[in-house]
């Protein structure tokens, strides 16, 4: 519970965080970006775990212990994303979304 | 007596095809000509000891006959009374049958040894023969309707591989193909009538069909259909499947061209057995045929045997090639079974006609087959089918020429020949029930004798032209068949036929009429001296006839255009006018209707593909807008 702050506002934050990282995945030209851009909603939807599992039942620990596994597996999926993407470049020299549209009509 | 081992008799064969048709390629020449010769051999001794043990010791009970069924299983049920049998019954129809049928079969694959000798496809051949066997054997030895039917079906397709057994010659095909599709248009007319028997008598079964309580029964409950029974109308579409096979008028335009097929198949499909298959049949329901409606499908059958026995014969004495003058006589005689059978009683000396039928059945497949098998061994020494080619063979040919000499005095009704016998009885029979058709019978008798010795002198005396080979007599295997068809005809007809054979099943006594006997012999005679006096020594007599009967010689030389009457029935009627609109509608409209979809599925999603861009974003944006939207219709349908 922190004072001065309450869940509505904490909530917008990550509401915003959300939409940025969603805006950020559609528009971004780079894949690096985009995989950044998936980090924030994650980011967004574990702050949403911690904040209602704090000011609706404090006295459970399921939302924290969530929000770590969300972090953990965010990690992993970003390291193999990454190794994909390397291997990527390795193939094409580009991280450009517009040179990794081949699987199409 | 138990009688299973029966089953072996079809089966035989059916190895014997499947054993040379799978291995076509490894069996070389004469070995499978000797497999198919000894596994026909051992089904002849089976079915021989069969009828014999059948006639004299176990067949007759307190003096009738009995219907034995020697195996029968149900193979595919309907009803408690309706189901599809497949089975073997023994009577006395069937039991001659299984006399004729293997002998000539027999002699057919001793002669084929010879005659077949270095011709491509020597074991294919061997393999159809045992097949059309099997199916032959199949059909005269059937318990009920259905299986008669479908070996009835085996028989056409075994008959249509051996007509078309020269593949390659395109005649062969037109002529195989012809077969086919006649018979098989003929036995539409069969199944419909199986149809209509199985619904109204709710059985396929010969013992039940025939039994006369049964048959009573069912004239109380049969329906009316133009003023006929239903069961007539039945009993008169299965003798069309029966005309079909049996090549009676106006269904017969197939057999002369089946005469493409090698001469032993002419020989035992087209002369001696399958085409009696529509006599058989009729044999075989004749007590429907009998008490339904006073016999009016028996007259049918009668006035169809008369007309085309008389029709054939004409045909027969103008034709050159020699094959086509025996398919036309093969026609002819099986109008005198038909006839035979037509006129018919039931019951003691009554039963007459048929008694007569099966025995013309029987001695016409000895006579029948033994001209058309010395026929091949004339086209053997020849190498030419007509008449014009040939001359003064006697002495290049001495036992084909005995051998024919004996069927042709047979088939012409000459006393001692088996011939005189059955063709008497014919005539009896006729006399005494139907005096247009006995007139009908005899003059064809005449003419049967006249066109058989203008055959036999134009091929054996006329004159002696010069041959580019000398023609010379045919190998051992294809004489002893010969020889023993001879001694057949020469013996059968001493065979007291009525003691074993009667539309009842009770056997009764048979005289000659010898006032009758010696008109047809008469006819006979006078027929044979026509022809002598025509044909014996090489002039233009015969010339000076044909342009005396101008036109009429002419239609009967072009089988009175009955051919070109089908093909503009067929080609200018049905085909111009019927069928060539539905292929339009057909082509326009069905397929113009389907072709219309898939084109239309083509275009739309030729247009629509462009939505899989190959980028995730494009997707996802897709996704968050439906999931968006979806979260709006939701957010509205609470709030208002």
């Amino acid at each position: 519970m922190i004072s001065g702050v309450s869940i509505y506002e904490i909530l917008t934050v990550s509401t915003i965080i959300f939409f940025i990282g969603v805006y950020g995945f559609v528009t971004r030209k780079n894949l690096i970006a985009m995989l950044m851009s998936i980090e924030l909603i994650l980011n967004s939807a574990a702050l949403n775990f911690v904040v209602i599992n704090k000011y609706l039942f404090p006295e459970h620990l399921g939302g924290a212990i969530f929000s770590i596994f969300i972090i953990a597996v965010a990690a992993a999926e970003t390291a193999l994303a990454l190794a994909i993407i390397i291997n990527l470049y390795r193939l094409i020299m580009s991280l450009k979304t517009d040179d990794t549209e081949t699987m199409k009509f | 007596m138990d009688f299973t081992y029966t089953v072996l008799i079809p089966l035989i064969p059916l190895f014997m095809f499947l054993f040379l048709g799978l291995n076509y390629k490894r069996i070389k020449e004469p070995i499978s000509g000797y497999i198919g010769t000894g596994g026909l051999l051992l089904t002849a001794l089976i079915s021989f000891y069969t009828a014999f043990q059948y006639f004299f010791n176990y067949g007759k009970v307190d003096g009738v006959y009995q219907k034995i069924y020697a195996y029968n299983t149900v193979w595919i049920n309907f009803t408690e009374t309706l189901h599809i049998d497949m089975g073997i019954m023994l009577d006395p129809i069937s039991a001659v049958m299984l006399i004729v049928v293997p002998l000539i079969s027999l002699m057919v694959h001793l002669y084929s040894i010879g005659y077949m000798h270095k011709e491509p496809g020597f074991t294919r051949f061997y393999a159809y023969l045992s097949l059309f066997t099997f199916s032959m054997l199949g059909l005269v030895l059937a318990t009920n309707l259905f299986q008669t039917y479908i070996f009835w079906e085996l028989v056409g397709v075994s008959s249509y591989l051996l007509i078309g057994y020269y593949f390659e010659k395109p005649s062969a095909i037109l002529a195989a193909k012809k077969a086919f599709i006649v018979t098989r248009f003929a036995d539409f007319g069969f199944l419909i009538g199986i149809l209509i028997i199985s619904y109204v008598a709710k059985t396929f079964d010969f013992k039940i069909l025939t039994n006369l309580d049964f048959i009573n029964n069912l004239k109380m409950q049969a329906g009316m259909f133009m003023g006929l029974s239903v069961v007539t109308v039945a009993l008169i579409l299965i003798f069309i499947g029966g005309a079909g096979k049996s090549a009676m008028f106006p269904l017969h335009i197939w057999l002369p061209d089946a005469m493409e097929g090698p001469t032993p198949v002419s020989a035992l499909i087209h002369a001696a057995t399958m085409v009696v298959a529509g006599v058989f049949l009729v044999a075989r329901l004749f007590p429907m045929f009998y008490f339904f409606d006073d016999g009016f499908a028996l007259h049918i059958v009668a006035w169809v045997g008369a007309f085309t026995t008389l029709f054939a014969a004409i045909i027969a004495i103008t034709q050159y090639d020699i094959k086509r003058v025996l398919a036309f006589s093969t026609m002819s005689q099986i109008g005198y079974m038909m006839l035979a059978l037509g006129v018919s009683g039931y019951g003691g000396q009554e039963g007459l006609g048929f008694m007569a039928g099966m025995f013309h059945l029987f001695t016409h497949a000895m006579f029948k087959a033994l001209l058309f098998l010395g026929a091949g061994a004339i086209i053997h020494a020849v190498h030419s089918n007509y008449m014009q080619d040939m001359g003064g063979l006697r002495k290049h040919l001495p036992i084909t020429h005995i051998t024919f000499l004996i069927a042709a005095l047979a088939i012409s009704g000459i006393p001692p020949f088996a011939g005189f016998f059955s063709k008497d009885d014919i005539l009896a029979a006729a006399f005494e029930h139907n005096f247009p058709v006995f007139i009908i019978g005899y003059i064809v008798a005449g003419m049967t004798a006249f066109y058989m010795f203008r055959l036999y002198f134009r091929i054996f005396w006329w004159n002696n032209p010069e041959y580019k080979h000398k023609p010379h007599e045919a190998p051992a295997t294809m004489t002893i068949a010969l020889i023993i068809l001879a001694l057949m005809t020469i013996g059968s007809g001493f065979i007291p036929f009525s003691d074993f054979v009667s539309p009842d099943n009770i056997p009764f006594n048979s005289h000659i009429d010898w006032n009758l006997a010696g008109a047809s012999i008469g006819i006979g005679l006078f027929g044979i001296i026509a022809a002598w006096i025509f044909y014996k020594k090489e002039k233009d007599l015969s010339q000076r006839f044909r342009f005396a009967f101008g036109n009429v010689y002419k239609w009967a030389y072009n089988k009175f255009y009955i051919d070109e009457i089908y093909f503009f029935i067929t080609k200018t009627i049905i085909f111009k006018y019927i069928s060539a609109p539905f292929a339009w509608f057909d082509k326009q409209v069905v397929d113009g209707t389907m072709n219309g979809v898939g084109n239309g599925t083509v275009w739309i999603s030729s247009r629509i593909k462009r939505l899989q861009s190959g980028k995730v974003q494009d997707y996802a944006m897709f996704f968050i807008s439906g999931v968006l939207f979806i979260i709006m219709i939701i957010w509205l349908s609470v709030n208002y």
